[in-house]
């Protein structure tokens, strides 16, 4: 009885393992069914989906102006202190005072991509890019400046 | 109702002449993290398994209590990584528990099924990564395929694939993406047509099956009385399912099965996460044509305070039960945060089951605890 066990045991084991096999050389000869994407090769055509999140950057119209007042709440908003507004105040032309952004430095190095500061932004001046390759040579060139030079505040946004 | 097994006075097995004492980790490629094992051998018996945890340990717990009930949700993603979206669920859970708010029905529909997918992947990588545990490399690669639309599903939604940082007290981050339902749809018709491969490639196999039946039995008691949570207790047939026993959001609405197996040993463990994605497939199918109109969050002020107390929830992850218990003293942060991680319990069974087995077996048992190792050490 334990040889027929022991033989039917082996024919089992050639059974599944040729069960396997078949699963294998389908796929071998049915190339479409392949997924794979070949990255760095397929990058002019690689679409990332709109929500995806890469970095924060500030969007800025044709003339260069943004939508940020200058209120902190994103870097209130940020749990490992990646943003650091800057203000200054501007002399508006009828002579009073008016808070402004000068710097709104971003660390990438810092940024887990958590939406806090997105979310958070009450004038929608900040939102996600859909980049993702980030690597530099030295981390001092992840320090971001999100605002352009010379860019200044649009019209009507308070 | 369980009797109490003799567990404790067998812990301490000092090696004795002619035993062998290894160290597998803290870099090993079959303990998926920084794990270290130390193993004492009688040839290749293994006589004990000495689990050395910390060389991931972020104190998440300790960094979770400087940061304001909105900013720690996101800490938690990196605990169990595989099971982002229900870790953020438990926090968000309890906080709102705190709070007392109403949670709109569009929101926790969308909630439980990113539970479920996550669940889904989840399974689907351990099922991969658990066969080339065992020296199987091909089947790594079709759990990735499946895997790899539920990411995209999440990419598309959440705007990540695995930190996905979407639950927050109130509801969920953003509204599900108009291509959500579609998707989804089009992974269960994926999901149905592929499954049966793994049961060729994998379970069906016999040598695959003699590696597992009868390997590193856990018996009810023992599983009950480590601790053990998730698919490791309902292998060995003993009921703990927290979406059943105290069910969260809509859970108690849903027609599922808890899965349970009565073997102990790791092939039914093994079967559970198997049969465990057949019902979390059937939990989104229940859902996915009968999300509710409406908000997707609720109000919530911009500056979360917790009344003073005590709060604690749980819920079910992929690998067990995930309990958070927040101390608030009514500020803007927790007094004390404690995640009770399923991981953890789950790791202190490997010894017990491990000792008298063969060290080539040990992998095996390791890979059916499905062990994550930064849930382990937090
Ligand atoms: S995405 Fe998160 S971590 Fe990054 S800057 Fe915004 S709030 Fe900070
Ligand atoms: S980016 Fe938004 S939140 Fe941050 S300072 Fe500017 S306006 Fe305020």
């Amino acid at each position: 009885m334990f040889i027929v066990k022991y033989i039917k045991d082996i024919l089992g084991a050639v059974k599944s393992l040729a069960i396997g096999m078949k699963r294998t050389l389908y796929y071998f000869t049915h190339h479409k069914e392949i997924i794979t994407q070949q990255y760095p090769d397929n990058k002019d055509t690689l679409v990332l989906p709109e929500r995806f999140k890469g970095e924060v950057v500030m969007p800025h119209n044709e003339v260069n102006e943004h939508r940020c007042t200058g209120c902190t709440a994103c870097e209130l908003a940020c749990p490992n202190g990646t943003i650091k507004v800057v203000t200054k105040f501007d002399i508006t032309p009828d002579g009073k005072k008016k808070k402004a952004i000068d710097k709104l430095v971003y660390h990438l190095e810092l940024c887990t991509m958590c939406n806090l500061c997105i979310e958070a932004c009450p004038s929608d001046a900040i939102k996600m890019a859909q980049t993702f390759e980030h690597s530099v040579y030295d981390r001092s060139q992840l320090t971001k400046i999100l605002n352009n030079p010379g860019s200044k505040i649009m019209e009507g946004v308070e | 109702m369980y009797r109490q097994t003799d567990i404790i006075s067998d812990a301490q097995v000092s090696p004795q002449e002619g035993d062998l004492v290894i160290n597998v980790g803290p870099q090993h490629p079959a303990t998926h993290g920084v794990l270290h094992l130390v193993i004492t051998l009688n040839g290749e018996t293994i006589k004990k398994v000495e689990p050395h945890l910390g060389y991931i340990h972020r104190s998440i717990e300790k960094m979770c209590e400087s940061l304001t009930y909105r900013q720690f949700i996101y800490v938690t993603s990196r605990m169990d990584y595989l099971s982002a979206h229900i870790n953020n669920h438990a926090c968000a859970l309890c906080v709102e528990k705190g709070l007392q708010v109403e949670i709109p029905a569009r929101a926790q529909v969308i909630r439980v099924l990113m539970d479920e997918l996550t669940r889904i992947a989840s399974h689907e990588l351990w099922w991969g990564a658990m066969a080339m545990d065992l020296g199987a490399f091909t089947p790594f690669f079709h759990a990735f395929r499946e895997r790899e639309t539920i990411n995209d599903i999440m990419e598309e939604t959440c705007g990540a694939r695995l930190t996905m940082n979407y639950m927050v007290p109130g509801g969920v981050m953003q509204d599900v993406h108009p291509n959500f339902q579609r998707r989804v749809k089009e992974f269960i018709q994926l999901y149905k047509r592929k499954i049966h491969e793994y049961d060729e490639l994998v379970t069906g196999n016999i040598i695959f099956q003699n590696r597992m039946k009868g390997v590193g039995y856990l018996s009810p008691e023992d599983a009950v009385a480590y601790g053990c949570s998730g698919p490791v207790t309902r292998g060995s047939g003993v009921s703990s399912d927290i979406r059943k026993i105290y069910p969260y959001e809509i859970y108690d609405k849903l027609n599922f099965d808890e899965v349970l197996e009565s073997g102990g040993d790791s092939f039914a463990r093994y079967m559970i996460r198997i049969r465990e994605m057949h019902e979390s497939i059937k939990i989104i199918e229940q859902l996915i044509d009968n999300i509710p109109e409406g908000d997707f969050q609720a109000k919530t002020k911009a500056v979360l305070k917790l009344p003073k107390g005590e709060f604690y929830t749980r819920v079910e992850t992929a690998r067990g039960e995930l309990g958070v218990y927040i101390v608030s003293e009514g500020g803007t942060t927790p007094y004390r945060i404690k995640f009770r991680s399923p991981g953890f319990s789950n790791l202190s069974v490997l010894d017990h089951i491990a000792r008298g087995s063969k060290i080539g077996d040990l992998v095996a048992m390791m890979g059916t605890l499905d062990l994550v190792i930064p849930d382990i050490d937090r």
